[in-house]
């Protein structure tokens, strides 16, 4: 009796444990079902290389879409990482205990604000300020790119702070005895030291800022054009499916779909890059 | 020490500090600017039980985040803290489900929260027959959460002592009962705030929610209906364009939930660290 309700529980433990894979290729069984056929019936080269996305005209080329996710991803990554990254080192290597205890919590509360948020205080605060300072209508790349480099700064942070302090203590000591200052040690030693785990954090707020849907959505106009300028509107992948999946129906909602996989695809890809980076560090 | 050194050294701590000072600052102007702007719009009739076209309340959108958030985590809280288990306390080293386990949940983690929800579209509201309802975005959302249960009560397992694994078994407890009376017990803390951070997320959710749980919000949804959470509602508001004020009232609730959750969180989380110590 005793020994059956061992059993059967060990095998509940192992079913739960098989939900996670469950999960993954049910999504990508359902994602690629029914997104694959949509490019087919497109044509792959209409689809992935074809400039305008008019649905009225069954016109569906999301080439502007790619573009306009490199685009505000790059911004943010320009905008991030450079942020990120020092405010990483000072929490590392230039502030005390005490103000650590403040600031730890605060960049993980950064990351807890939830992106409709994010979005809101664009809409209100960013969007009216790069009008005023640039011209334009505010909604652009910029405005977008702005908001997600904050966004990911929490991501890029979390990573890379834990990295800095991994970095041995004699490599420190080392640069010091050599007669370097603590700012030379730690920008000339220590950071390419650490640079695995730099990559890593950058690559994971790649991959956030890619995903990001609804902050960019409510500050970039999400016109389905081709990028003219950072001062421009532009569409990302994600506020593709947002925009039209509320009302789309047949090839369009194909359409729709398969800019789902293609997204799907490219984390993939981001992911794939994380883990391989921080398997090696490790 | 030559000028330039110092001139050099000097310069990069300017630059570090400048950053620090920057994210904490973006936090704070972010965190106050909405505080500001929502609280004196914070009234009476927004908690009202019915939302109508004169009275945005955002009574119903709340009460169906507490119901979609409970409905998520009675599926992803046992589901994540039963795999950890599995993981950690039953397989083998070097087990091939526990590695494939591991990848799935890392790549669980990185897809964005669209994808899910077009997911969530095509396998619960359609294939599922179970059509846009509370039920079809809780079990979107649980899939969403479950990585985050999972690491966090891995990590908790493995902070448990084996000695009181073993004392356990010395006593004669069978490795269920220790699981279940020992184990589990003492990593609870752990768990509950992985559970915390997972009820922040769902809290937060928009983009893998508005097209599976739906938007409809004139009054209270049960669970195979349609509802539109907290930060849909703040999304589609917005969006409207024509209600500013409850806006940011909405934004203000929002923001207050996620700082209580995240504190509530740390506070679970620090507490551990100095029963430990």
């Amino acid at each position: 009796m005793k020994q059956a309700k061992e059993r059967i529980m060990q095998a509940v433990f192992a079913l739960c444990a098989c939900v996670s894979i469950l999960a993954v290729i049910l999504i990508c069984v359902f994602l690629f079902a029914n997104g694959i056929p949509g490019i087919a019936k497109i044509g792959p080269l209409k689809f992935f290389t074809g400039t305008t996305w008019k649905p009225g005209n069954d016109k569906y080329g999301i080439l502007p879409m790619i573009m306009g996710s490199i685009y505000v991803t790059g911004g943010a990554i320009l905008i991030g990482v450079p942020i990120g990254l020092l405010t990483a080192v000072y929490m590392a290597k230039f502030c005390n205990k005490k103000l650590y205890r403040v600031m730890k919590p605060a960049t993980e509360l950064l990351a807890g604000i939830p992106s409709v948020v994010y979005g809101f205080f664009g809409i209100k605060v960013l969007v009216p300020m790069v009008r005023q300072l640039f011209g334009g209508d505010g909604s652009s790349i910029l405005t977008a790119s702005v908001l997600l480099g904050v966004m990911i700064l929490p991501t890029i942070i979390g990573v890379i702070e834990p990295a800095i302090r991994a970095v041995p203590e004699s490599y420190y000591e080392g640069a010091l005895a050599l007669g370097a200052t603590h700012e030379r040690s730690i920008f000339s030693v220590m950071l390419p030291a650490a640079k695995s785990g730099i990559l890593a954090g950058i690559i994971l707020g790649i991959g956030r800022a890619m995903g990001e849907t609804m902050a960019v959505v409510m500050v970039c106009g999400n016109n389905p054009r081709m990028p003219a300028g950072i001062l421009k509107g532009a569409r990302t992948l994600t506020a593709n499916i947002v925009m039209d999946m509320g009302y789309a129906t047949g090839l369009h909602r194909e359409a729709l779909i398969a800019t789902g996989v293609v997204l799907f695809i490219f984390i993939l890809i981001i992911n794939l890059s994380f883990s391989v980076l921080k398997r090696r560090k490790a | 020490m030559s000028k330039t050194r110092k001139i050099e050294a000097v310069l990069w701590r300017l630059l570090v500090n400048l950053a620090a000072i920057l994210t904490m600052a973006v936090l704070l102007f972010i965190v106050i600017y909405i505080l500001v702007k929502g609280i004196p719009n914070l009234s009476l009739g927004l908690f009202s039980l019915h939302y109508t076209t004169d009275n945005q309340s955002l009574m119903p959108s709340l009460l169906h985040t507490i119901e979609l958030t409970i409905m998520g985590l009675l599926l992803a809280v046992p589901l994540g803290v039963f795999a950890a288990v599995f993981m950690n306390e039953y397989a083998k080293k070097g087990s091939k489900l526990v590695a494939l386990t591991g990848i799935t949940s890392e790549t669980l983690t990185g897809i964005p929260s669209i994808v899910y929800g077009l997911f969530g579209l095509l396998f619960f509201v359609e294939a599922c027959h179970l059509r846009k309802t509370l039920i079809s975005g809780a079990l979107t959302i649980a899939i969403m959460v479950l990585p985050t249960i999972l690491r966090t009560t891995q990590e908790a397992l493995l902070a448990v002592p084996d000695t009181f694994r073993e004392a356990s078994y010395g006593l004669g407890a069978g490795k269920l009962r220790t699981v279940f009376k020992v184990i589990l017990p003492t990593a609870m803390p752990g768990i509950l705030s992985g559970i915390i951070l997972a009820i922040g997320r769902i809290v937060g959710e928009s983009a893998a929610l508005i097209y599976t749980a739906g938007t409809i919000t004139d009054k209270f949804a049960a669970p195979l209906d349609s509802g539109r959470t907290l930060a849909v509602h703040m999304y589609l508001l917005s969006n409207e364009g024509l209600y500013t004020d409850q806006a940011y009232a909405t934004a203000v609730v929002l923001l207050i939930l996620v700082l209580l959750l995240n504190l509530g969180s740390k506070a679970v989380a620090n507490r551990i660290t100095k029963e430990r110590n």
